[in-house]
């Protein structure tokens, strides 16, 4: 095995217990974090779907899940899977929008498992999850009607997107409709950025579990990102004074 | 029986799981690794078809209810069904006629749109954040662009146009911007990582769990 493999085996194995044990612990203790406006907006937005009736709209972007974007959409899944058993006795079910097929699948068994938990008597509609397209721009035009026209109140956009996600925050925006984004693609983060003021930067689309009780795993997950955060900012720092007393 | 088939799918994809990561890893393993990722890419395929059915079905169940909008569904199914018919019927030429003279020019009058959303949106910034970083942001943005465009009233000033805004715009975009961007980067994949291990650990079953 080469050097590469051995420490990437290490973080995985290190991360892996790391988080079994906080895990453990987080049954316990309770983990504080700091506040991330978007997070409590999503709460007030997703609170409103439920009090006035209207709907939620999860766009999972068009990640597939046998790429390496794959982590996003499986990101957005969980906050779909909490948010719909939140927001499903609402008057109108909540809908997830994916531009891949395997995505989609999925969107759709997270909400028909959230449906099954709050509405036992109702059969599950499985137009609920839709893909929409499989291009960025067809994607994004494949969305846009539904924001439009699907009395949506609020618009989750998590998963991987590249620009094109500017064309939803503006729909949403037109439509006067809560919008809450998160990409891993660093251009689509400046369009969410400058577009709407509940956008999430960087990992703090990973964090979104932790911030929603979706359970110790998450929370555990948040603690090992943080701790691997602070190893990786300790080894840059020591590479940085090697190299300036010439030992790299 | 529902529980048993969820602990049965929860085997599954965590036993696959471990498999494909330890293909990384251990050698022996690698064969498994690939014919577990040549079926993953089959059943990707698989899942292409029920979208695309998916997306007939949505469309079709609007223009069946009239729902708001259901004209352009109208157009999506006729489209989809004309292009269908078109691959069916071997057309090859028709297709690509599809493809070249409608799909691609309506996904670049998108960008346009982008383009000017974006402008748009870059002047309402400071309307939605007041805030010191929204001002680094554009400030930021306006140096990089004053750097890389010419711009003929300063080129016209001394030293400004032609030597100082171009180094400036250089330093942002290739020392600040990068290590930002690698930072930003480096917590994703910590991210990625840590969600990947909750997939393994079978906290997170996005395959139908209670």
């Amino acid at each position: 095995m080469n050097p590469t493999a051995i420490i990437a085996l290490v973080i995985i194995v290190v991360s892996a217990l790391m988080m079994a044990v906080f895990a453990f612990l987080a049954q316990r203790t309770r983990f504080a974090f700091r506040e991330i406006e978007a997070f409590k907006f999503i709460r007030r937005a997703v609170s409103m779907v439920v009090e006035d009736g209207s709907r939620l709209h999860v766009s999972l972007g068009r990640g597939s899940l046998l790429t390496p974007f794959g982590a996003a959409a499986l990101a957005g899944l969980a906050m779909l899977r909490r948010l719909a058993e939140t927001t499903s006795t609402s008057d109108r079910p909540p809908i997830a929008t994916s531009g891949d097929g395997l995505v989609n699948l999925l969107s759709q068994e997270t909400l028909r498992t959230a449906h099954e938990i709050t509405q036992k008597d109702k059969p599950f509609d499985f137009t609920q999850a839709r893909m929409t397209g499989l291009t960025p721009f067809s994607y994004a035009a494949g969305v846009m009607p539904y924001i439009r026209d699907d009395e949506v109140s609020t618009n989750v956009l998590i998963g991987s997107y590249g620009i094109e996600v500017g064309l939803l925050t503006e729909a949403s925006e037109r439509e006067g409709a809560a919008v809450i984004a998160a990409s891993d693609h660093l251009p689509a983060q400046a369009v969410l950025y400058a577009t709407t003021p509940g956008s999430l930067i960087g990992e703090e689309l990973f964090a979104s579990g932790a911030y929603n009780q979706a359970g110790n795993f998450h929370t555990a997950s948040l603690v090992v990102q943080d701790i691997l955060r602070w190893i990786i900012i300790i080894v840059i720092l020591a590479g940085i004074v090697l190299k300036l007393f010439g030992a790299l | 029986m529902k529980r048993i088939a969820s602990a049965f799918y929860a085997v599954i994809a965590i036993s696959v799981g471990v498999l494909v990561l330890l293909g990384y890893f251990v050698p022996p393993v690698a064969p498994f690794q690939a014919i577990l990722l040549e079926w993953a890419i089959i059943l990707a395929g698989v899942a292409l078809l029920v979208g695309t059915g998916n997306l007939f079905f949505v469309h079709f169940s609007r223009v069946r209810t009239r729902s708001k909008g259901y004209i352009y569904s109208l157009i999506t199914l006729v489209s989809m069904l004309s292009v269908l018919a078109l691959g069916v019927a071997g057309l090859e030429d028709a297709t690509k006629f599809a493809m070249n003279a409608i799909m691609i020019p309506v996904e670049i009058s998108l960008m346009a749109v982008l383009a000017v959303t974006l402008v748009y949106a870059s002047i309402r910034l400071l309307r939605n954040r007041v805030d010191a970083k929204s001002i680094v942001f554009l400030l930021t943005a306006l140096l990089v662009l004053s750097g890389t465009v010419s711009l003929p009233i300063l080129l016209g000033l001394p030293m400004i146009g032609d030597e100082i805004l171009p180094i400036v715009s250089q330093i942002i975009s290739q020392v600040l911007a990068v290590g930002g961007a690698r930072g930003l980067l480096i917590g994703i994949a910590l991210g990625s990582l840590t969600t990947g291990l909750r997939i393994l650990f079978g906290a997170d079953r996005p395959y139908g769990s209670k």
